[in-house]
Order: C-alpha cells, then structure tokens, then sequence
C-alpha cells in the first residue's frame, strides 16, 4: 500500500484485509462497551490521538518533508504524503474560508469502510473513521499545531462524500507561523 | 480489581481475534482445495495463514495426534520490539490474546471447535497451543 522508503531499510507493510477487519472489529467491540454514538467517537478519538502523537515521528523520519510555511501546505502534506504512505489513498483537498485556516479533506475511497455495508441499526450518529480525526489531531499537536478534525459528511451516513474537515486554531508555538492575510 | 480488569481486556482482545480471524479465513481460502484432514488445516494455520498476517512461518509445529497442538513462534511479530529480557513478560499475555482468538477464528470457519492458549518463556518466542474440543 505504500512507496518503498529508500531511507528506512527496514519498513512493515500489513495485510490490508487484516488491517481493514481488525479495525472493524475495534469499532464493533467499542460499540459494545458503549451504548451512546458520542462515546464510541469519542473514543475512537481519544485513541487515534494516542496513535497520532507517535505516528508523526515515523512519519516524518520517513517522508522527510520539508518545514510549511502556511496551512495550506500542512493541509496538502497530509493528504498526499500521509495519507498516501498509511492508507494507500490521496484525498483532495479545498479550503473552506478566506482566512485559509479550514480546509477541508475529501476521501474519494477509503480502505476502511471497505467491508461496511451500512452502519448498525441504532448507530446513525456513528463516525465509523474518527480514529482518522484523532490521529492527525495528535499529529498535528507534536508539530505545535493546534486543530479541530471532525468528519463534515460520511458516505456511511448518507451524504454523497466522505468530508473531514482540520480547522487550524491559534499556534502553539507562535514564532513560525505568523502569517498577516 | 487490577487482575479482574485486565482479564477481561484480554477476553475482549481475543473476541476481537476471533471476528477478524473468521473474516481473514473466509477471504485466504476462498480458492484453495478442500482440507484432506485436521493436519492439514493445521499446516495451513502455520505456513500460509502465518505468512500472511506476519509475514514469517511458525517454526515448530508439533502434535500428540490426539487433538493437541503446539505452534511455536521463535520471533512473534508482536514482540519483537520489546526488550527481550523479564521486563515486560507479564504484559506479554495482552499482546497475544488477538492472536490466540485469530486462530479460534480462523479455525471456527474450517469447522474446526478450538481452546487456544499461549505462553512466552522468553521474549520474542511464544508458544500458542490449540485443543481441538470434540463436539
């Protein structure tokens, strides 16, 4: 699912439909233990912030990206470097309001969902992907960057795309990125 | 209350196994031959279901021919990154339940009834022993 990375000699690619039913079955285990939708995204949240603080510093010893100057170019690293080398997938990306700080990422496919028929009866407020939100929050963090990522539409819901939106707040660290206009 | 709590992590991680292990069985044997026997099956479990998933054989298989397996891992995937000395063997069990319920899994789907159990006496090897329970 990945380009091979010439800097790591030694890098794990997983059998997708391995991947694909264990994060199913994640899903449905938390479903379980929770009755309210808004917990299960929550926790779904909670721990793909868990993995999104450690999943950056592989990230970046592997892609070897170059220092953003704007959120437009975080914004575009995530779709075309991140989410290509972990998903296999390059979402588009627009950007949702003058002051560049809302972007939105539109997934065309998504190697996640692709065993979902339809959500469960009773879940219609599921965010079968949140996990996806809490990891490029966490990321996001460990780079000084402060966002909001929740899923704007779900294919699995019934809108007509599947939509996260990052919403970009106040920096962390100011010195860098101080951007007039 | 701590050894309470972290067993039913553990069962909960095996359930998990199990759902992704009947899943992953159905998908790898969609368009292989039918099993002649148990050992057969058992073969299949060490060498290509293995190699799918961690991407190495078992090691060792052996077997009393009375419904007893033992597969042996002499380098688990899922340990590997772990200090190899005593320091983290009691945590060990967590990291192996998914995988004990991948087999029971997998093998629920042959039509094949299993208690499967695993132990480690040093990191990274462990052993998951099958009992095939007779309906």
């Amino acid at each position: 699912m990945s380009r091979p990375a010439h800097r790591r000699p030694e890098y794990h690619k997983i059998n997708k439909d391995l991947f694909v039913l264990t994060y199913g079955a994640l899903v449905a285990q938390l479903c379980k233990d929770y009755e309210k939708d808004e917990d299960v995204n929550k926790y779904l949240d909670t721990m793909g912030y868990g993995i999104g603080t450690r999943l950056i510093e592989d990230f970046l010893a592997r892609s070897c990206v170059r220092r953003c100057h704007s959120y437009s170019e975080i914004t575009d690293i995530i779709a075309q470097v991140a989410f290509k080398m972990y998903l296999g997938i390059t979402p588009s990306v627009t950007c949702n309001n003058s002051s560049r700080n809302e972007f939105s990422l539109i997934l065309d496919k998504n190697p996640l969902v692709e065993f979902v028929e339809e959500l469960p009866a009773g879940r219609s407020s599921l965010c079968y992907c949140n996990l996806l939100c809490g990891i490029i929050r966490g990321a996001l963090e460990m780079v000084h960057l402060a966002a909001d990522v929740t899923f704007l539409q779900d294919r699995l819901k019934g809108d007509s795309v599947t939509e996260i939106g990052i919403t970009f707040l106040k920096k962390l660290d100011e010195r860098k990125y101080r951007r007039k206009k | 209350m701590r050894a309470e709590e972290n067993g039913r992590c553990i069962t909960k991680l095996e359930n998990m196994g199990f759902r992704v292990g009947q899943g992953l069985i159905e998908r790898f044997t969609k368009d292989t031959a039918r099993f002649k026997d148990e050992l057969d099956i058992m073969k299949f479990i060490c060498k290509d279901f293995w190699t799918t998933v961690f991407k190495k054989q078992i090691d060792n298989l052996r077997t009393n021919h009375q419904g007893i397996y033992v597969l042996q891992d002499n380098k688990f995937r899922l340990l590997t990154q772990m200090s190899a000395g005593k320091q983290y063997l009691e945590h060990a069990s967590k990291y192996l339940a998914f995988t004990c319920g991948l087999i029971r899994g997998g093998l629920s789907n042959l039509g094949i009834k299993s208690i499967v159990t695993a132990e480690v006496s040093s990191m990274p090897a462990c052993k998951f022993q099958v009992m095939i329970q007779k309906l």
